[in-house]
């Protein structure tokens, strides 16, 4: 009993900061504005309107922690290994913008991106035609990439940074080049960081607004602009818990699914 | 040159402009037991990862069946090594881990299952296809990583400490088995230990290195009789090593008397190291002595008394079957045949 005392605080802390709202949106959710219960909302969410964008965002998720992961693994491996002697540098260049605010970070890309930005300018003075890159799928997709790429390489460089070096000569003494030393001992060993860079990544991703407003200018909505607009704009607080719970389902499903493939490989063991 | 399988000519490895290896030349000839044998940091392990190509050598040859091998990586060479902390592969089961060499050969799937059962067997590991490697002892994992590397059927093993990790019975059990195999199989083996009675049981043929050069190479016997120098003498088994001078062919002088030897060929009156084995330090009454002394010690061993006796000058180890009292006077004798004399006097034993 004397144990459990040092958790009261942190339980209080749960009940009030994280137990409650989410009790609020479930309220919220399952009512309309009259407070009757009600599965009102939900419906409307799979209407086509709602149903586009719910497809856009989990569609532009996919494509950024893909990119992530096919950006990541490899940058991980060359932090990981020691065949490139700059590699401090390259760990600077990577955390520096992580000290900047998110905000900031995305609206640097504003002023690269815009049609009168840094990257058109110089097009412009090469007597280049200008390119379209702001307000479109490409810049939130690249947005994303950006800002969640760490959440990729961390966790896939922790786990390769454990590797037993003897465990990669042993495999090159059983006749294994470098190609199959990866594929047969590297990759399936990473394959718990992999995971959770894939979840890490993909979830901001599904969820975030603040990018796809600034980088995709309205253009592009995914769920969370709507869940936003909806509780800051519309005032439509039961619908906005609606679509909350609705993509608190879909994480959770997602996330059960990835647990279910890493039990599967250690079961392999 | 045909029957020696691998060749080490003026091997040489530095490590950041530090000398790891001074010009190693090792042969090691078809099917027999090589020990690389030395204390930690003497070299050994370097010269067995230069061939199995881990690394590269900073000078010298590696020949392998004559042909140079300097460079070629690891895994095109036709050895396989057994590592010192076993490095089974986690994700993969006992099986799939014996396995793992004839997979990457694309050996069809029923000879490869037939050919890891036969090693299984033949390592008491029968039955134990489907087990979680880190399920398994230390003991049943080194003899997963053996079967994982004889699998291969390599033309030579190599085998770093690879008993380091068990304990003191069941390494005594797992040298006998290793040298049963390496008769049967009739596979060369190239083993490292820094454990010199391992070296005496089980090799054909000891290098004894230290600080990165070959202090001797020779059969356990010649080495364990006939060191080299001091540095052997004193890393084979326990040994006296007193300074002395070469009067002249078969007579030398130490601990203040001359005694007759077997050796000849030094300079006259050139400075020698002797080295006499505890066992071979006879006691016998003090007045027919040339050596006297007291004795300070006596330590029960099992099969013989170890006793120190003090002379005044030095401090001897004499092995004994009979006990003698501590504190009492005794003459110490050895035979011509026991004095083995080596060049140097550098060092003081």
């Amino acid at each position: 009993m004397k144990s459990k005392l040092p958790a009261f605080p942190y339980l209080v802390f749960m009940a009030v900061f994280i137990l409650v709202p989410l009790l609020l949106v479930a309220y919220y959710g399952f009512t309309d504005k009259q407070g009757t219960f009600t599965l009102e909302f939900f419906r409307k969410f799979l209407e086509p309107l709602y149903l586009k964008v719910f497809a856009r965002s989990i569609w532009l998720a996919l494509v950024s922690t893909l990119l992530c992961l096919v950006i990541g693994y490899p940058l991980a491996m060359i932090l990981a290994g020691d065949t490139f002697k700059k590699k401090n540098i390259l760990i600077v260049l990577f955390i520096v913008p992580m000290w900047m605010n998110f905000l900031v970070r995305t609206y640097a890309w504003l002023t690269l991106l815009e049609n009168n930005g840094l990257i058109n300018s110089f097009l412009d003075f090469l007597h280049l035609p200008k390119l379209e890159l702001l307000y479109n799928n490409r810049a939130v997709v690249m947005g994303m990439v950006y800002n969640f790429l760490p959440f990729m390489v961390l966790p896939i460089h922790s786990v390769l940074v454990k590797i037993d070096r003897s465990l990669i000569e042993a495999a090159e003494d059983l006749g294994a080049d470098r190609l199959r030393v990866f594929s047969r001992v590297t990759l399936p060993l990473s394959v718990p960081g992999v995971l959770s860079g894939i979840t890490m990544v993909f979830m901001p991703s599904i969820t975030t607004f603040v990018i796809s407003r600034l980088l995709g200018g309205g253009k592009t909505t995914l769920v969370g602009d709507v869940i936003e607009q909806q509780f800051l704009t519309v005032y439509n607080w039961n619908f906005g818990a609606a679509i909350s719970l609705f993509m608190m389902a879909v994480i959770l499903l997602s996330m059960a699914l990835l647990s279910r493939i890493d039990r599967g490989k250690e079961g392999l063991l | 040159m045909a029957d020696h399988i691998i060749e080490l000519v003026d091997v040489g490895k530095d490590y950041g402009g530090s000398e790891a290896l001074r010009s190693i030349n090792i042969r090691v000839r078809s099917k027999e037991f090589l020990t690389l044998l030395g204390p930690s940091g003497c070299g050994k392990t370097t010269t067995l990862r230069i061939i199995a190509g881990f690394e590269n050598p900073t000078r010298g040859k590696v020949l392998f069946n004559g042909q140079d091998i300097t460079g070629v990586p690891p895994y095109l060479r036709r050895v396989n090594t057994v590592f010192q902390r076993y490095a089974l592969f986690p994700h993969l089961n006992v099986m799939e881990n014996v396995a793992f060499g004839l997979r990457i050969k694309k050996m069809d799937r029923e000879q490869t299952a037939g050919k890891v059962a036969q090693m299984l067997e033949m390592v008491n590991l029968s039955g134990y296809e489907r087990r979680n490697v880190s399920s398994l002892s230390g003991g049943e994992q080194q003899r997963v990583a053996i079967a994982r590397a004889l699998v291969n059927e390599p033309e030579v093993l190599l085998l770093d400490e690879p008993l380091g990790a068990l304990d003191l019975k069941l390494r005594k059990e797992m040298q006998i088995e290793l040298k049963n195999m390496q008769q049967r199989l009739g596979i060369t083996f190239v083993y490292v230990t820094h454990d010199q009675e391992e070296a005496l049981t089980m090799s054909d043929t000891i290098v004894v290195m230290d600080s990165g050069v070959i202090q001797q190479t020779g059969t356990p016997v010649n080495i364990y009789n006939e060191p080299s120098n001091a540095f052997v003498a004193d890393f084979i088994g326990e040994s006296n090593i007193v300074p002395g001078v070469m009067l002249r062919d078969y007579l030398v002088k130490f601990a203040g008397a001359p005694f007759e030897c077997v050796d000849a060929g030094f300079a006259p009156d050139e400075p020698v190291d002797v080295v006499i084995r505890p066992e071979d330090v006879k006691i016998i009454g003090e007045d027919e002595a040339r050596i006297r002394g007291i004795v300070r010690s006596v330590t029960f061993k099992g099969v013989h008394y170890e006793m120190i006796v003090e002379t005044g000058t030095r401090a001897w180890i004499i092995h004994s079957t009979t006990r003698v009292e501590a504190q009492s006077r005794v003459g110490l004798e050895v035979l011509p045949n026991d004095i083995h004399i080596m060049h140097g006097g550098g060092r003081t034993g």
